[in-house]
C-alpha cells in the first residue's frame, strides 16, 4: 500500500516538475504564482493556518474575477512547520524551484529574520502581515502589519486619558523576544517622557508558551495595590495568552480595577477563551471584526463562504494579508508585469479601501498608513471599538524613542533609496 | 556482525564505496558550477546548500550513532552540542559584520546595541578570530559533554535515566538561550551574517566552498567514527552496550570508555553545527528544543542503528523526505512522516541498512540452488 | 457607518511621531475640554434635583461616554431603587437604546422597558442600538449601584454593597454611607458600613481623624485597603503626621501580607505540582510497569482535552443552560474511555511488537504522536478551542488578605488526589493491580506464575492513557486546548517520573510536588525562566546522588 502511494506521489511530483519546467519557457499564458509560506504544523500553526486560508481565498477571488493580466493566479503552499531554518529553506525553494512571483508569509519575527537574507539575495518579494517591532525596512519586504507607533503608543495614550481610567502605574508584561522587548523599550521611553516615574513601571518577561501564570498574576495584583491606578500592557505572545487570561479571570482581577491592553490578542485568540469574565480588557489593532463598514461586511462574508463555517472570525493579520494582496494585485496590474522591481515601484502610494475603515496607503518606507483602533473585549468574544484615531497613522519603520534608531530613516525612493540611512544615498 | 580478530578501518570494498559516495557528493557542485544551465546535468543553485545541510545532519547522525549504536547511550540532548558548535561559528560571523550592522556599531552586534549594552561581554571576546571560534565550536560542546558525562557515568546513571537527563540538559539550555539577557540574541538568535573568512556568505562560490567543507567534514567524521568502532575501545563499547555489568566485572573501566566516546561524539556534533550555521544563515535557540534531539535519534533508527553507513543514509533519507513532503503535501506530510517512523520500527527494526542486509541474505540463500541452473 | 460615533482623538501621526509638537496643542485642547466639562458638571448639579428618573435613564442611553457617566452618577445620588435594573443591565451589556423612547433591557428573549419593567413587543433588532460601556463608566456604575443597594430590602445585597463601598471612596459616598448607617438595624451590615465609612473618610476630616481612621484600617489585610492607605501616603498634600501613620500602617500590613504571600506561594507550588502530577501519573504507570517510553503520552492528554471540548459542544446543544456546567463532570469518564481505548489500540497494533526494545518504542510512539497531532488538526482545525470554566469553577475566594484561591486551582488539586487515590486502590485492592505489580517487579517470573502478561500490558497501557485523558480534561480548565497541548507537558512529565523514581507512585507524587513547590518558590526570586533552568540543573545534579530517582525500586537484577 505504502509503496504504491509513494510511487504515485513520486510520479505526481515528476509531473509537477516537468510542468514547472515547461512553464518557465512557456508563453504569457502561464499562471502567476503566489507562494504561501505559513506554518501549517508545529507551534505556530494555531495562528498561521488562518493566514494561509486567507491567501487562498484572495487567490480564489481574483481567479473568479478573471485573473491578473489575463493570466490565472496559482497558489503554491508549503509548510515550514514552525521551524525557523526550514523557513529559509522553503523560501529558497519557492523562489528558485517554484519561481513564484510573490510570497505571502511568516508570522514570528525570527521566521522573517530567517528568510530575509534569502529574499534579498534572490530579489524576491515578501508580504509580511503581522504587527511587529519595527526597526527594519528591507527592499524586498512590504510590511502590512502595524509598527509600534500604530499600536502601542495610541493604546497607552488611551489608558492615560479619562475614558481609559487615567492609569498612573504600568505593568509591561511580555514574552521574552524581540517584539515585546522593542515595544516595551519604546513604551518605557514614552511613559517617562510623560512624567511617569521609573518605580511606577514594572517590566516582566516570560518564556514562550509560559503556562503557569499564578506568580505573575499575583505579582501584578501586589504591584497594583500601591495606591495608584494600574494598567497592564501585554505583549504576551500567542499560546501563552490563554492560560494568562484564564488565570486573570479566576484571580478576580476585573478590567475596572486593572485593565489589560494587549497587542497580540485578537478575535482568533479570543475564540479559544471563555470571555465572560474578561469583559472590558482591551486590545489595540488596526482592524476589528466589529468595524461597521461595507468593505468589512463583504470581507467577513467572503471569508465565511470560503471557509464554509458561519462562526469563523476575522482578525487583524487577516486584514493585513487582505490589504497586502489587494495592493500587490493592483501594483501588478498597474505595472503590467510581475517583475519584482517594477511591482515594487508600483507599490509606492498604492491605496486600497481596507476592511478596517479608511483607505490604507503604502508608503515609501514599505510600511502602511492605517487607522488605530482600541477595542474592549465583549462576552461574545468580539471587540467593541471604544476609541479610534481621526485618520490613518503612518508607520515608523524606525522608532524615534530608541536613540540609536531615531537618526535612521527608511525611504526607498530617490534620493534616499535606503532602508536604514542617516542621510540620503544620492545628493539632490 | 561477525567477529574478526582485527578490524581493518574499512574493507577494500568499503573504501571503494566510500570513494564513490565521496565522488558523487563532490560532483554536486561541479554539476552546479560547470554544467550549462538548462542541460540535464545542471544542478539548480538551491540544491547546493540543501545537500550541504544534509551533510551536516549526517555528521550529527554519525555522532549520535557512535554513542547510541555502539555504546548504547541514547542521548536525547545531542542537538545541544550541535547548537553550541553552531553558536560559536555564529558568534564569529556576527563579529565579522562590523559596521555593516543596522546600527553601525563596529564592536557590538545589533541586538546588544539594542539592549543598551555598552561593551562586549567577556564570553564574546576572541570570537572575531576564525581559528578561535572554530576551536571553541569543538571545545565548548566537548567540555559540556565531559562534565555531564563525568557526573552521570561516574554515578552509573544509565538507560532511560540518562536519556531524560540529557533531555533536561538541552531543555535547560533552550530556556537559557531564549533569555535576551544571556547575550546570544534571544529568540531571534544570530542572523544577518555577511561574510566568512572574507568571502561574502551569499555568493554561490562561497556556498560551494562551504559545501565541499561539509562533504570533507562528513568523510572525516565517518573515518573517525570508523576508527573508534574498529579499535579495541570500540569493542569495549559494543560489549558495554550489550551487558555493561559484565564488562565492569571483567575489569574494564566503563566510565572512561563511555566518557571518551561521549565527549568525542559531542565534539563531532559541534563540528557539524559549525558547518551548518553558515549554510543556513541563522542559529537560534529552537535548535536546542528536545524535539530536534529526538529527531536525530529517528534519523539513526531509520537508517539503521549500529551501522555508520546507516546513520548517514537515515539522515539523508528522512531529511529529504521532509523537504519533499512539506512542499508536495503540506497539509498531510506529518501523517506520512509519522507512518514512516511506525513502519520502520515495526517492519525493519534494523533500519534501511538492516533491510538491505536481510534482502541480501535471503537472495544469497536462494542463489545457491539457482547457481546450479547456471544463472 | 458606526465609525462616526466613535470618539476620536490624536493628530495625523497618532501623536507618536512628533510628541514635542503635539504636546502644547493637546494641552490647550485638554484645558478647553476641561472647562467645558466643568461647566457641564455645574449645570447638571443645578438641575439634578429636578431631573426625573426618566430623563436620567434616557441620558444613560446616549452615545457620549461623558454624558453616560454624569447620568450614572446622578442616578446613584438620586437614591431611587428603580434605577438598579438599568444600571445592572448597562454593566452587563444588556441595555439598548430605542429611537424614540426610553431604553430597554434585554432579558433572555424579551426586551423590557428600563423603567416600567414591562415587556415591550414588536421591537426589531435594527431599531435597537446597544449602549456601550467603558471601564471608567463601569467604575461609576459600580459606585452608583452600591449606593443604591445600600438601601435594598435584601440583607445580602446590603452587605455586599457595604463591603464594596470603600473601593469607591468619595466624599459623596461617605454621606450616603452615613445615611445608610442611621437606618441600618442589622449589626453585620452596620459593621461593614462603619468600616467602609472609615475608609471613605481616610482622606478627609481633620488630620487627627485621618490618623485614627488609618490606625483603624491597619488591622485589615485587604490589598484594596492597602491601596487606599498607600494612596494617602503618596498624596503630597497630606500633613506629616498622617503620612507617618500611613507608613506605620503600611509596614504592619506588609508584614502580614508577607506571611500570606508565603502561604500563597506554597499553594501555587502545590497547584503547579498537582498539574505536573496529573500529567505525569499516567506516564508513571506505562513507563514504570512496561518500560515503554511513550512519546505519545502528551497526545493522550490532548485527546482528553478535546473530549472535554466535544462533550461541551454536545451539552450546549442538548442540555438546558443551567445544566451545561455539568459537562465537565460528564467528560471525565468519557475522556478516560476515549483515551484509554486509543491507548489499548496503540498497544495492540504497535507497542506489543516492540517489548524488550524500549528505545525503539520511543521512535514509533513519536511517529504516533505526529499522526495524532495532525489528525486532531485535520478534524478540529489548528485553532485553540474554547473550553469554558463551568460556573462553579469560575472565580475564587480570598482566604486571608491578599491570599486568593481560585476555584479551578483548588478543584484540580482535589481532582489530582482523587485520581491518585483511585489508582492506589486499583493497584492495591484489585486482582488486576496485583498482576500489574507482579509484572513490574519481575516480568518473567510473573509469566511463569500464569499471569497473562500480554493482557496486563494492554490493560496497563489503556489505564495509563485513560488517566492521561482525565488529566487532559483538568488541564483544559487552565490552559490551551490546541493540537500542541501535549508537547507542553511531555518533557516535564518525563522529568517528574524519572526524578521520583520509575515504577513508584509515591515517587511520582513526591517528585511532582517537590518540582512544583521549588519552581514556585524560585520564581519570584529568579524569574520564570531562570527559576526553571535552576530547577533543571538541580535535577541533573541530584541524579548523581540518586541515579534511580527519589524512590528507587528495589530488585535483585543487576541491570534493572
Amino acid at each position: 500500500m505504502e509503496f504504491t502511494s509513494g510511487k504515485g506521489r513520486a510520479l505526481a511530483l515528476a509531473g509537477a516538475l516537468a510542468t514547472a519546467f515547461a512553464w518557465t519557457t512557456a508563453s504569457a499564458q502561464a499562471p502567476i504564482k503566489v507562494g504561501v509560506l505559513h506554518s501549517l504544523s508545529g507551534t505556530m500553526a494555531i495562528s498561521e493556518t488562518t493566514l494561509k486560508d486567507t491567501v487562498l481565498m484572495m487567490v480564489d477571488d481574483i481567479n473568479k474575477k478573471g485573473g491578473l493580466l489575463g493570466r490565472k493566479v496559482e497558489a503554491v503552499v508549503v509548510d515550514p512547520a514552525s521551524n525557523w531554518p526550514l523557513f529559509a529553506e522553503k523560501a529558497r525553494e519557492l523562489l528558485t524551484k517554484e519561481k513564484v512571483d510573490v510570497v505571502f508569509g511568516c508570522w514570528t519575527s525570527v521566521s522573517r529574520k530567517s528568510v530575509l537574507p534569502v529574499f534579498e539575495e534572490l530579489n524576491g518579494l515578501l508580504f509580511y502581515p503581522v504587527q511587529y517591532e519595527g526597526e527594519e525596512s528591507s527592499r524586498n519586504v512590504f510590511y502590512t502589519g502595524a509598527a509600534p507607533n500604530q499600536q502601542a503608543i495610541p493604546a497607552v495614550e488611551y489608558l492615560m486619558s479619562k475614558d481609559g481610567g487615567e492609569a498612573k502605574r504600568w505593568v509591561l508584561a511580555g514574552t521574552d523576544y524581540v517584539y515585546p522587548r522593542t515595544t516595551n523599550k519604546i513604551l518605557e521611553a514614552f511613559l517617562i517622557s510623560k512624567g511617569v516615574a521609573k518605580e511606577d513601571i514594572m517590566i516582566n518577561y516570560t518564556p514562550f508558551g509560559h503556562s503557569d501564570w499564578q506568580t505573575i498574576v499575583a505579582d501584578i495584583k501586589k504591584f497594583a495595590s500601591a495606591g495608584k491606578k494600574t494598567a497592564v500592557v501585554s505583549t504576551i505572545n500567542g499560546d501563552a495568552n490563554v492560560p494568562f487570561y484564564k488565570e486573570l479571570a479566576n484571580a478576580g482581577i476585573s478590567a475596572k480595577d486593572i485593565p489589560v491592553v494587549a497587542f497580540s490578542v485578537g478575535e482568533e485568540e479570543l475564540a479559544g477563551i471563555d470571555t465572560k469574565n474578561l469583559v472590558g480588557h482591551l486590545a489595540a489593532w488596526n482592524y476589528f471584526q466589529s468595524v461597521k463598514s461595507p468593505v468589512n461586511d463583504g470581507f467577513i462574508k467572503q471569508w465565511r463562504a470560503f471557509i464554509k463555517n458561519e462562526k469563523r472570525v476575522t482578525n487583524d493579520p487577516m486584514e493585513a494579508t487582505y490589504i497586502g494582496f489587494k495592493m500587490w494585485a493592483q501594483a501588478v496590474a498597474q505595472a503590467g508585469t510581475t517583475n519584482v522591481d517594477a511591482v515594487r515601484q508600483a507599490m509606492y502610494g498604492q491605496k486600497t479601501a481596507a476592511p478596517g475603515g479608511f483607505e490604507s496607503v503604502m508608503n515609501t518606507n514599505h510600511h502602511l498608513s492605517k487607522p488605530v483602533l482600541i477595542g474592549e473585549i465583549q462576552a461574545n468574544g468580539q471587540f467593541d471599538i471604544v476609541w479610534a484615531t481621526k485618520g490613518p497613522v503612518k508607520a515608523d519603520a524606525w522608532s524615534p524613542f530608541i536613540p540609536e534608531s531615531a537618526k535612521l530613516k527608511a525611504d526607498w525612493t530617490y534620493p534616499w533609496v535606503c532602508g536604514n540611512c542617516a542621510e540620503p544615498k544620492y545628493k539632490m | 556482525m561477525r567477529d574478526h580478530p582485527t578490524y581493518p578501518l574499512l574493507t577494500p570494498r568499503g573504501w571503494l564505496v566510500f570513494a564513490l559516495v565521496g565522488l558523487v557528493l563532490l560532483a554536486v557542485p561541479a554539476a552546479n558550477q560547470w554544467a550549462a544551465t538548462g542541460s540535464a546535468a545542471h544542478l539548480p543553485d538551491y540544491l547546493v546548500p540543501l545537500i550541504g545541510k544534509y551533510c551536516t545532519y549526517a555528521m550529527l547522525a554519525l555522532a549520535l550513532d557512535l554513542i547510541w549504536g555502539y555504546a548504547g547511550i541514547l542521548s536525547l540532548g545531542h542537538g545541544a552540542f550541535f547548537a553550541l558548535g553552531g553558536y560559536c561559528m555564529g558568534m564569529y560571523m556576527m563579529r565579522q559584520i562590523g559596521t555593516r550592522g543596522v546600527y553601525g556599531n563596529a564592536d557590538l552586534p545589533d541586538f546588544m546595541v539594542f539592549l543598551n549594552w555598552k561593551e562586549l561581554p567577556w564570553y564574546w571576546q576572541g570570537f572575531d578570530m576564525f581559528w578561535f571560534a572554530a576551536l571553541m565550536a569543538l571545545v565548548v560542546p566537548g567540555i559540556l559533554a565531559f562534565v555531564v558525562g563525568w557526573l552521570t557515568f561516574r554515578s552509573r546513571v544509565t538507560g532511560v535515566y540518562l536519556s531524560i537527563i540529557t533531555q533536561a540538559m538541552t531543555f535547560a539550555l533552550l530556556l537559557a538561550f531564549f533569555r535576551n539577557n544571556m547575550g546570544f540574541g534571544g529568540n531571534n538568535g544570530l542572523t544577518d551574517f555577511k561574510e566568512i573568512l572574507g568571502f561574502p556568505i551569499q555568493a554561490q562560490t562561497t556556498r560551494v566552498g562551504l559545501y565541499v567543507a561539509s562533504v570533507i567534514g562528513l568523510g572525516l567524521t565517518f573515518l573517525i567514527c570508523r576508527a573508534v568502532v574498529t579499535s579495541k575501545l570500540g569493542r569495549v563499547c559494543l560489549a558495554l552496550r550489550d551487558a555493561e555489568s559484565r564488562v565492569r566485572f571483567l575489569g574494564y573501566s566503563t566510565t572512561g570508555a563511555k566518557l571518551f566516546v561521549f565527549t568525542l561524539s559531542a565534539v563531532l556534533a559541534g563540528l557539524a553545527g559549525a558547518l551548518y550555521v553558515p549554510q543556513v544563515g541563522i542559529i537560534n535557540p529552537s535548535e536546542f528544543s528536545p524535539a530536534n534531539s529526538i529527531e536525530i535519534a529517528i534519523w539513526v533508527a531509520v537508517g539503521g542503528r549500529g551501522t555508520l553507513s546507516g546513520a548517514v543514509l537515515g539522515a539523508f533519507a528522512v531529511n529529504w523526505a521532509k523537504t519533499w513532503l512539506t512542499g508536495a503535501a503540506p497539509e498531510v506530510w506529518l501523517f506520512f512522516l509519522g507512518l514512516l517512523f511506525v513502519a520502520v520500527t515495526l517492519l525493519f527494526p534494523k533500519g534501511v541498512t538492516g533491510l538491505v542486509q536481510q534482502v541480501r541474505n535471503r537472495l544469497a540463500t536462494r542463489a545457491i540452488p539457482r547457481q546450479a541452473e547456471g544463472d | 457607518m458606526k465609525q462616526s460615533r466613535v470618539p476620536r482623538r490624536g493628530p495625523e501621526r497618532g501623536g507618536a511621531g512628533q510628541p514635542a509638537d503635539a504636546a502644547p496643542q493637546s494641552w490647550i485642547r485638554r484645558a478647553a475640554a476641561g472647562l467645558v466639562a466643568i461647566s457641564a458638571f455645574l449645570l447638571i448639579h443645578v438641575s439634578a434635583s429636578a431631573a426625573t428618573l426618566e430623563d436620567l435613564l434616557a441620558k444613560l442611553a446616549t452615545d457620549s461616554f461623558a454624558e453616560k457617566v454624569e447620568a450614572a452618577e446622578a442616578l446613584g445620588s438620586l437614591g431611587d431603587g428603580r434605577a438598579i435594573p438599568a444600571l445592572r443591565a448597562l454593566t452587563d451589556g444588556r441595555l439598548y437604546a430605542r429611537k424614540d423612547a426610553g431604553p430597554v433591557i434585554e432579558d433572555g428573549s424579551v426586551f423590557r422597558d428600563a423603567l416600567t419593567r414591562q415587556p415591550v413587543a414588536g421591537l426589531a433588532a435594527a431599531d435597537l442600538d446597544k449602549v456601550r460601556a467603558n471601564n471608567r463608566l463601569r467604575g461609576v456604575l459600580e459606585g452608583a449601584l452600591s449606593k443604591l443597594s445600600l438601601f435594598s430590602d435584601v440583607k445580602a445585597e446590603r452587605l455586599a454593597a457595604a463591603r464594596d463601598a470603600f473601593k469607591v471612596g468619595s466624599a459623596e459616598m461617605a454621606t450616603t454611607l452615613e445615611r445608610a448607617l442611621a437606618t441600618e438595624k442589622d449589626t453585620d451590615v452596620a459593621a461593614a458600613i462603619r468600616f467602609s465609612l472609615t475608609a471613605a473618610k481616610i482622606s478627609s476630616g481633620t488630620p487627627e481623624q485621618r490618623v485614627l481612621s488609618i490606625r483603624e484600617l491597619a488591622g485589615s489585610m485587604d490589598p484594596q485597603v492597602r491601596n487606599l492607605i498607600a494612596g494617602v501616603r503618596n498624596d503630597a498634600s497630606q500633613p506629616k503626621e498622617v503620612k507617618d501613620a500611613a507608613d506605620t500602617a503600611l509596614a504592619a500590613m506588609d508584614r502580614k501580607l508577607m506571611l500570606s504571600g508565603i502561604a500563597e506561594n506554597l499553594f501555587q507550588g502545590i497547584s503547579l505540582g498537582s498539574v505536573l502530577l496529573l500529567a505525569a501519573v499516567g506516564l508513571a504507570i506505562t513507563f514504570g510497569v512496561m518500560g515503554v517510553i511513550n512519546m505519545a503520552h502528551g497526545e493522550m492528554i490532548m485527546l482528553g482535552a478535546y473530549t472535554a471540548y466535544t462533550v461541551q459542544l454536545v451539552c450546549r446543544a442538548l442540555l438546558p443552560p443551567e445544566w451545561v456546567g455539568s459537562y465537565l463532570l460528564l467528560s471525565v469518564p468519557i475522556a478516560f474511555v476515549v483515551a484509554g481505548l486509543v491507548g489499548v489500540l496503540i498497544e495492540r497494533t504497535v507497542i506489543r511488537f516492540l517489548y524488550g526494545r524500549p528505545l525503539e518504542t520511543l521512535l514509533s510512539t513519536w511517529g504516533i504522536s505526529l499522526i495524532l497531532q495532525q489528525a486532531v488538526r485535520s478534524i478540529f482545525d489548528a485553532q485553540n478551542k474554547e473550553v469554558a470554566n463551568p460556573e462553579w469553577m469560575t472565580g475564587g475566594f480570598e482566604l486571608i488578605g491578599g491570599f486568593y484561591i481560585a476555584w479551578n486551582r483548588l478543584y484540580i488539586i482535589l481532582f489530582c488526589f482523587m485520581v491518585l487515590g483511585a489508582i492506589a486502590l486499583v493497584l492495591r485492592r484489585t486482582a488486576f493491580g496485583l498482576h500489574m505489580r507482579a509484572v513490574t517487579q519481575n516480568r518473567d517470573m510473573a509469566a511463569a506464575m500464569g499471569i497473562p502478561t500480554a493482557r496486563v500490558d494492554a490493560l496497563t497501557f489503556g489505564l495509563g492513557s485513560g488517566i492521561a485523558g482525565m488529566a487532559g480534561v483538568a488541564l483544559s480548565q487552565i490552559g490551551n486546548v490546541s493540537p500542541n497541548l501535549g508537547q507542553i507537558y511531555i518533557v516535564d512529565s518525563f522529568l517528574v517520573v524519572v526524578f521520583g523514581g520509575v515504577g513508584n507512585l509515591m515517587g511520582t507524587l513526591v517528585g511532582a510536588m517537590t518540582l512544583g513547590v521549588v519552581n514556585k518558590l524560585l520564581e519570584p526570586v529568579a524569574g520564570a525562566v531562570l527559576g526553571k533552568v535552576v530547577v533543571l540543573v538541580a535535577i541533573i545534579l541530584f541524579m548523581q546522588r540518586r541515579p534511580r530517582g527519589l524512590f528507587a525500586l528495589k530488585g535483585r537484577s543487576v541491570d534493572a
